[in-house]
């Protein structure tokens, strides 16, 4: 009983430290006042502001734009990726799993500079390909981490049956082998977005001018003071996604009949 | 059935980020690229925060020159993109040191005077003077923004009057006391109130600074950069170290606070336009400087940052007459003795002081 209680309240005060910071930013985005420290009234005023601001909403534009760029061509070629290692001998996994995994492993400024280095000695004009591409390079790595495991528990009978059975290859692969992948090319995909979206570092270094994410704008205003309209901008991206997680979590169940294959992925 | 449901699930998400970012590059693309840009462009570099948006603007439609613009947050972080060549700009805003440093490393272009008659003509002569100590011959650069380091204190908790750095060791004001975290800053305030040179590189006198540094730490709050404005307006501390420029500022959000120049003498430092090397564009880079030295565009700057302009035309149209006679914002810097402005020290110079300041910090 004791010992419930005790873990609830640890519990709450974890939920409570994580979450008094995005509070407090919630808080002070309605704060008439610019410093944090003096309440000054009720207000819409920054949300007004954002609105007008176009260089954030640029840098917004541009960062959900890398993100969902490079998370859908590093899911690409982190599953083709995935599927040849897979296929290898054991000791050219090793390797090939070891190269991947360099970016990261690696300290983000390293893999910044290099890129940066790298960039310039191809003499590519940096700018938002340029961001685009170190973005790409950062996120294969996991998308392989989460869709290998995935290809541990293939049975590959499974995709030689399919061939026996008359399917062409392209067909075995999209009908038997994909849908088992799927899972782990999902969580990837979704690692890769959040990954690509928080990274501030590599982005620095691989930045041309005039193009700027959220990360690197905010970076910007730390010798003038966090603007409020950061505050209101993080607080409506915070909601959009609470509201997003909680329509995939409590919407109406879908009968099972109604999906079409239902009966052929439950074999 | 649950692929299916994993499935459906990313279709959604992905639909609403696609939707989103269309929305938003749609509406943030329509209005760029109008007039501007038939003159070419401008690649500016400066700190973020550090310019009233709409000068960029004016200047736009008044000369047809595209401004691209970025931004930087210090100093060190600038330099390296600077010195590898990743992005070629035509504008830079460092500070006096990093100045310095930059010429030594041969990164920067002479100026061409006769292209800046705003320049000659509305910027001071104590800043030109002052200029000199990082920029000899005042050749490299024209400055934009210019203050001081001072004590900004809260006059209902502190009795004493305040004049000197000596109060940041007084124990009555044990934990109410901010300092600035950056090795240069914490050392200034130490070296000038041993009565040398903050640019100092004598390894005696700079273990004389660590030491009392040292003493002093268990006074200290904290050592923070930019949360002296914020706490110093919330009462949370008596005593701060701080730059001049935020002081008109907090003084505006909490009445109580006042800034004062220690009679030991300070930091002035000034951040100044320059041309780096490779610039491409330098012609526009010089209408630029030559725009922003102009009185009316100087003043929407000095009104929008508050920190001091070094242009006397544009403090003569200031119309606020307090603000225009302040000692904070223009203090007459010949009333002050050892007034000194930050040199670049070498390599060595850097190891040295960031050594000592390890060993004050791992304390």
């Amino acid at each position: 009983m004791i010992k419930k209680s005790a873990e609830k309240i640890y519990t709450g005060l974890i939920v409570l430290f994580m979450y008094a910071p995005i509070v407090t930013l919630m808080v002070l985005s309605f704060n008439n006042s610019k410093t944090r420290a003096k309440w000054g009234g009720f207000t819409f005023k920054w949300y007004a502001a954002l609105f007008d601001n176009q260089a954030i909403l640029q840098a917004l534009s541009n960062t959900l734009s890398i993100a969902l760029l490079s998370a859908a061509a590093a899911t690409l070629i982190g599953t083709a990726a995935t599927l040849a290692i897979s296929g290898m001998g054991r000791r050219s996994r090793a390797v090939f799993m070891s190269v991947t995994n360099i970016p990261m492993l690696n300290a983000e400024i390293v893999t910044g500079i290099s890129l940066m280095l790298l960039f310039l000695s191809f003499g590519i004009r940096f700018g938002f390909g340029t961001i685009l591409l170190s973005h790409i390079t950062f996120n294969i790595p996991y998308v392989i981490l989460s869709v290998m495991p995935r290809t541990k528990q293939l049975n590959p009978s499974v995709y030689e049956a399919a061939l026996d059975l008359g399917a062409s290859r392209f067909q075995a692969f999209f009908r038997v082998v994909f849908p088992d992948l799927l899972p782990g090319i999902v969580s990837g995909f979704l690692m890769a977005f959040t990954m690509s979206l928080d990274d501030f570092i590599i982005t620095h270094f691989t930045k041309g001018p005039g193009v700027d994410t959220l990360s690197t704008k905010i970076y910007t205003e730390v010798k003038k003071g966090i603007k409020p309209e950061m505050y209101a901008l993080s607080t409506l991206i915070f909601l959009t996604v609470l509201i997003l997680l909680l329509l995939v979590n409590y919407r109406p169940k879908p009968q099972d009949a109604a999906i079409p294959g239902a009966e052929r992925t439950q074999k | 059935m649950k692929r299916k449901t994993v499935w459906k699930k990313l279709v959604g998400l992905t639909a609403a980020c696609c939707l989103l970012t269309g929305l938003l590059t749609g509406c943030g693309a329509s209005d760029a690229g109008s007039a501007a840009g038939d003159n070419g462009e401008v690649i500016v570099y400066n700190w973020g925060e550090y310019i009233d948006p709409d000068t960029l603007e004016m200047f736009e439609s008044e000369t047809g020159i595209r401004v691209i613009y970025d931004e930087f947050e210090t100093n060190e972080i600038m330099y390296p993109k600077v010195e590898a060549g990743a992005s070629q700009y035509d504008v830079i805003c460092p500070s006096d040191y990093m100045i310095q440093k930059m010429i030594d490393n041969d990164l920067l272009q002479e100026l061409d005077f006769d292209n800046l008659p705003n320049a000659k003509a509305n910027i001071g002569a104590q800043y030109w003077e002052q200029s000199e100590q990082f920029d000899p011959g005042n050749r490299y650069s024209v400055p934009y923004c210019w203050g001081t380091v001072g004590i900004l204190y809260n006059k209902t908790m502190v009795d004493e009057p305040v004049d000197s750095w000596s109060i940041l060791w007084n124990e009555k004001y044990a934990d109410n006391i901010l300092m600035q975290d950056s090795v240069r800053d914490a050392f200034m305030v130490a070296l000038k109130l041993n009565g040398c040179s903050m640019n100092s590189m004598d390894p005696d006198e700079l273990a004389a600074a660590r030491d009392l540094l040292i003493e002093q730490k268990p006074l200290v709050q904290a050592y923070v950069i930019d949360q002296v404005r914020d706490k110093m307006i919330g009462n949370e501390a008596a005593l701060g170290v701080i730059y001049s420029g935020e002081a008109i500022y907090t003084q505006r959000e909490n009445p109580d606070l006042e800034y004062v120049i220690p009679k030991e003498g300070t930091n002035v430092w000034i951040d100044s336009w320059v041309i780096p090397k490779n610039a491409p564009n330098p012609e526009n880079a010089e209408k630029f400087i030559d725009f922003m030295c102009r009185p009316d565009i100087a003043l929407l700057n000095f009104e929008y940052i508050t920190y001091s302009t070094p242009n006397d035309a544009a403090r003569e149209l200031i119309e606020d007459e307090d603000i225009r006679n302040s000692s904070i914002a223009f203090p007459d810097l010949s009333q002050y003795e050892n007034l000194e402005t930050f040199t670049y020290l070498g390599e060595e110079g850097d190891g040295l002081y960031n050594e000592m300041w390890k060993e004050v910090k791992s304390r």
